[in-house]
C-alpha cells in the first residue's frame, strides 16, 4: 500500500507555477528523497504534503484517505525543520511530549515514550534542559524524537541537515537512517545535496523547475541519467553532443566529435529511440587518465593534454583538452599526478558511458 | 583631557534634567506648611493628607481604572493588530501599519482637538468610554512597536511545527506563540499603563465634566497654590510610574533566566 499518494499535483503562485502536473507513489516504509536546486519545487511538494500549503489542482492522498481538506494538525505526520523549530520555552521533555498531549495519552504512557524517544536519539539525559542549552545537532536529534514520538504516518524532513557543519552532517546522515530503518517508518526528505540524497534514499526524485526530471533508485539515477539536467545535477559529467545510429541488438551506436563512434549497451540508454541527435554522458571518475605508451586494454582511447590539475589528495580532478573539447577525469592517484602541459591516453569503456536523447 | 570634559558636561546635564525630580521627592518629606526650602523637618505628613484627600484619592482611583482598562484593552488589540499585519497577508498592510502608527507621529495637542471636533461633529457627548477611547488610540501604537518587533523575531516554522504535532492553530497560539510573545505583551501592557497614567494633554480635551485623573487634578490644584501634597502626589506618581516597570523589566529576566537564558 502506498504511505503517500500524489495524483496531478499543480502548485500555482499567481502567475508562476511552483510545481507542475506532478504524480507520485510513495511506498510504505520507503525513504524517498526529492532533489533538485533551490526553487525547483521540492519544498513546495513537502509543504503540500503536510497541508502547510494548499495544491492549485490535483489529490494528495495519506494511507489511502484523500487529505486536500485535512488541516495540518489533523494528518499525523512528522516534521523536521531546517532550524529545527524547538519550542524555546519548553524542556526538551516537554518539547517530545507536545504532540503527545493531543493524542490522549496517558500520562505515565508518555512519560515513557518521551524516554525511549530520546534513548533513541541517544541522547537519554537531556530531558530536563532547555533547547538552547544543546548544541545544533542534538537539538536537531530532537526535532526528530518529537516528530516520531507521535507515530506519524508519514516522516517529513525539509532539509534538516543543511543547518549542520559538515563533521555533523554525515554522523547525523548515518544516524537518521539508522532510525529510520530501525522504526521502519515512510520518510519524505527534501534536500539539495546530491550525496545525502545518494547515501540515504531508497528512491530518488530529481526535481527542477517544478518538475520531476527523474525518479528511480539511487544507483538508477547516477548511472543511467535520463535527462542532461539529471546527468550534470548529479556528480561530474562529461556530457559530449553526437549522433545516434539506432539499436543493434543490445547496444547503440553513438557518434561523437571527440571520441569518434561508441557503443553504449541498451540499457544505458533507455530513453533513445532510432537514430538522430543524442547527448553521450560519461561521468568523470569513468574517464582515465594513462601515459600514451600504456595498452589501452579494450578501452576506447584518444589523446588529450592535462590543462588544470585541482589536487584532492588521493584522488586528483584534471581538466584535458581532447581536441576542441574541455573534459573533466577525476582518477585515484597512482604514485603521482600528471602534471599540466602532460599529453596523455584518455581513455573510456564504453559499458560506463551512458546516452540520453537531445532535450526536446 | 577632553574625555572628561565630556563625562563632566553629561554629569551637569543629568543633574539639570533629575534635579528638579529629586527636589520634589525630597521636598515631599519636608515638614513645612509651604512646598518649597527650607526643610524645616522630615516628616510623613503630606502623605497622610493626600491620603485622605478626597479629590486626589478619587482621581488615582480613575487613572487606575483607566489605566489598566487601557492597558488591557490595547494590548488586546495591538496583539491582535500585530499579529493580522505580521502572520498573514493582509491587503494594505503597509497603509494600515502607518496608520495604526501614525498617533505617535502626530502631536497630541493636534489628535486631541481632532477626536473631540469628530465628536462633536458626531453629536456625541463626553464620556468615560470616549476618553478610554482616546487612551486606548494613542498607546496603541506602542504596543504595536513592541509587539510586532517580538513577533517578527518568532519563527514561523515553530508554530508549524506545533500545528504539525496536533495543535489546532488556537491551541498553538496559547501554547506556543502567545507564551513566546509574552515579554512583549508585557512590556506592551506596562508601556500602556503608565502613558494613560501620564497623560495629560489628551485628557484635559476628553474628560467628561467632573472627572478628573492624577495629572487633571495636580493641573487643577496648581492653578490654585503650590500645596506640599502635590509634591508626595509627585512622589507616588514618580514611584509608580518609574518602579512600575523597572520591577516588569526584573521580573521579565526572571522569567527568562528561569528558562535557560
Amino acid at each position: 500500500m502506498s504511505a503517500v499518494t500524489l495524483k496531478d499535483i499543480v502548485k500555482r503562485f499567481g502567475e508562476f507555477t511552483a510545481v507542475h502536473r506532478m504524480s507520485m507513489d510513495i511506498p510504505e516504509g520507503s525513504f524517498v528523497t526529492l532533489l533538485g536546486p533551490s526553487g525547483c519545487g521540492k519544498t513546495t511538494t513537502l509543504r503540500m504534503i503536510a497541508g502547510l500549503l494548499d495544491p492549485s489542482e490535483g489529490e494528495i492522498s495519506i494511507k489511502g484517505r484523500r487529505v486536500n481538506d485535512v488541516p495540518i494538525h489533523k494528518r499525523n505526520l512528522g516534521i523536521v525543520f531546517q532550524n529545527y523549530a524547538l519550542f524555546p520555552h519548553k524542556t526538551v521533555a516537554e518539547n517530545i511530549a507536545f504532540g503527545l498531549k493531543y493524542r490522549n495519552v496517558a500520562k505515565d504512557e508518555a512519560k515513557k515514550r518521551v524516554e525511549q524517544a530520546l534513548e533513541l536519539v541517544q541522547l537519554p539525559q537531556v530531558g530536563e534542559r532547555y533547547p538552547k542549552q544543546l548544541s545544533g545537532g542534538q537539538q536537531q536529534r530532537i526535532a526528530l524524537a518529537r516528530a516520531i514520538v507521535i507515530e506519524p504516518d508519514v516522516l517529513l524532513l525539509d532539509e534538516p541537515l543543511s543547518a549542520l557543519d559538515a563533521n555533523l552532517r554525515e554522523d547525523m546522515r548515518v544516524e537518521l537512517k539508522r532510525i529510520q530503518h530501525r522504526i521502519g517508518i515512510t520518510t519524505v526528505f527534501v534536500t539539495h545535496d546530491q550525496s545525502e540524497a545518494l547515501a540515504m534514499s531508497d528512491r530518488i526524485v530529481v526535481m527542477s523547475q517544478g518538475r520531476v526530471e527523474q525518479a528511480g533508485a539511487p544507483e538508477e539515477v547516477y548511472n543511467t541519467p535520463e535527462t542532461e539536467f539529471v546527468a550534470r545535477f548529479l556528480g561530474s559529467s562529461n556530457i559530449l553532443d553526437g549522433t545516434s545510429n539506432g539499436a543493434s541488438g543490445e547496444e547503440v551506436a553513438i557518434d561523437t566529435a571527440g571520441f569518434g563512434r561508441i557503443a553504449v549497451p541498451k540499457n544505458r540508454a533507455p530513453k533513445l529511440n532510432g537514430s538522430g541527435p543524442a547527448k553521450l554522458v560519461i561521468r568523470a571518475e569513468k574517464l582515465h587518465l594513462a601515459k600514451p605508451e600504456t595498452d589501452p586494454d579494450g578501452q576506447i582511447a584518444v589523446d588529450g593534454v592535462v590543462e588544470t590539475v585541482d589536487y584532492q589528495g588521493q584522488a586528483a580532478r584534471y581538466f584535458v583538452r581532447v581536441g576542441d573539447l574541455q573534459l573533466q577525469a577525476i582518477n585515484m592517484i597512482d604514485d603521482h599526478p600528471f602534471n599540466e602541459g602532460d599529453t596523455v591516453s584518455v581513455r573510456v569503456r564504453p559499458r560506463d558511458c551512458a546516452a540520453l536523447p537531445e532535450a526536446r | 583631557m577632553g574625555w572628561n570634559l565630556v563625562r563632566a558636561w553629561t554629569i551637569l546635564v543629568y543633574i539639570f534634567m533629575f534635579l528638579p525630580v529629586a527636589v520634589v521627592v525630597l521636598l515631599s518629606f519636608n515638614a513645612s506648611q509651604f512646598g518649597s526650602f527650607p526643610m524645616t523637618g522630615f516628616s510623613f505628613r503630606w502623605f497622610v493628607e493626600l491620603a485622605q484627600n478626597e479629590a486626589i484619592l478619587r482621581a488615582f482611583r480613575t487613572s487606575l481604572v483607566l489605566g489598566s482598562l487601557t492597558a488591557v484593552v490595547s494590548t488586546a488589540l495591538g496583539v491582535l493588530a500585530s499579529l493580522a499585519l505580521v502572520r498573514y497577508n493582509v491587503p494594505g498592510r503597509n497603509v494600515i501599519s502607518t496608520l495604526l502608527i501614525a498617533p505617535i507621529l502626530v502631536p497630541e495637542v493636534v489628535l486631541a482637538v481632532a477626536l473631540l471636533l469628530f465628536l462633536n461633529f458626531l453629536s456625541i457627548n463626553k464620556s468615560f468610554f470616549l476618553l478610554l477611547l482616546g487612551h486606548v488610540i494613542f498607546t496603541l501604537p506602542f504596543v504595536i512597536l513592541v509587539v510586532q518587533a517580538r513577533l517578527v523575531g518568532i519563527r514561523r516554522d515553530v508554530e508549524e511545527a506545533a500545528m504539525s504535532l496536533g495543535a489546532s492553530p488556537v491551541q498553538t497560539f496559547f501554547q506556543i506563540t502567545l507564551p513566546l510573545l509574552a515579554p512583549a505583551v508585557f512590556a506592551g501592557m506596562l508601556f500602556a499603563f503608565t502613558i494613560s497614567f501620564d497623560d495629560i494633554t489628551g485628557t484635559l480635551f476628553w474628560k467628561p465634566g467632573g472627572v478628573e485623573t492624577v495629572p487633571t487634578q495636580i493641573f487643577a490644584m496648581l492653578r490654585n497654590s503650590i500645596s506640599p501634597e502635590i509634591n508626595a502626589l509627585g512622589t507616588v506618581m514618580i514611584v509608580l510610574t518609574v518602579g512600575l516597570p523597572l520591577l516588569g523589566l526584573a521580573i521579565a529576566r526572571r522569567m527568562a533566566a528561569a528558562r535557560g537564558g
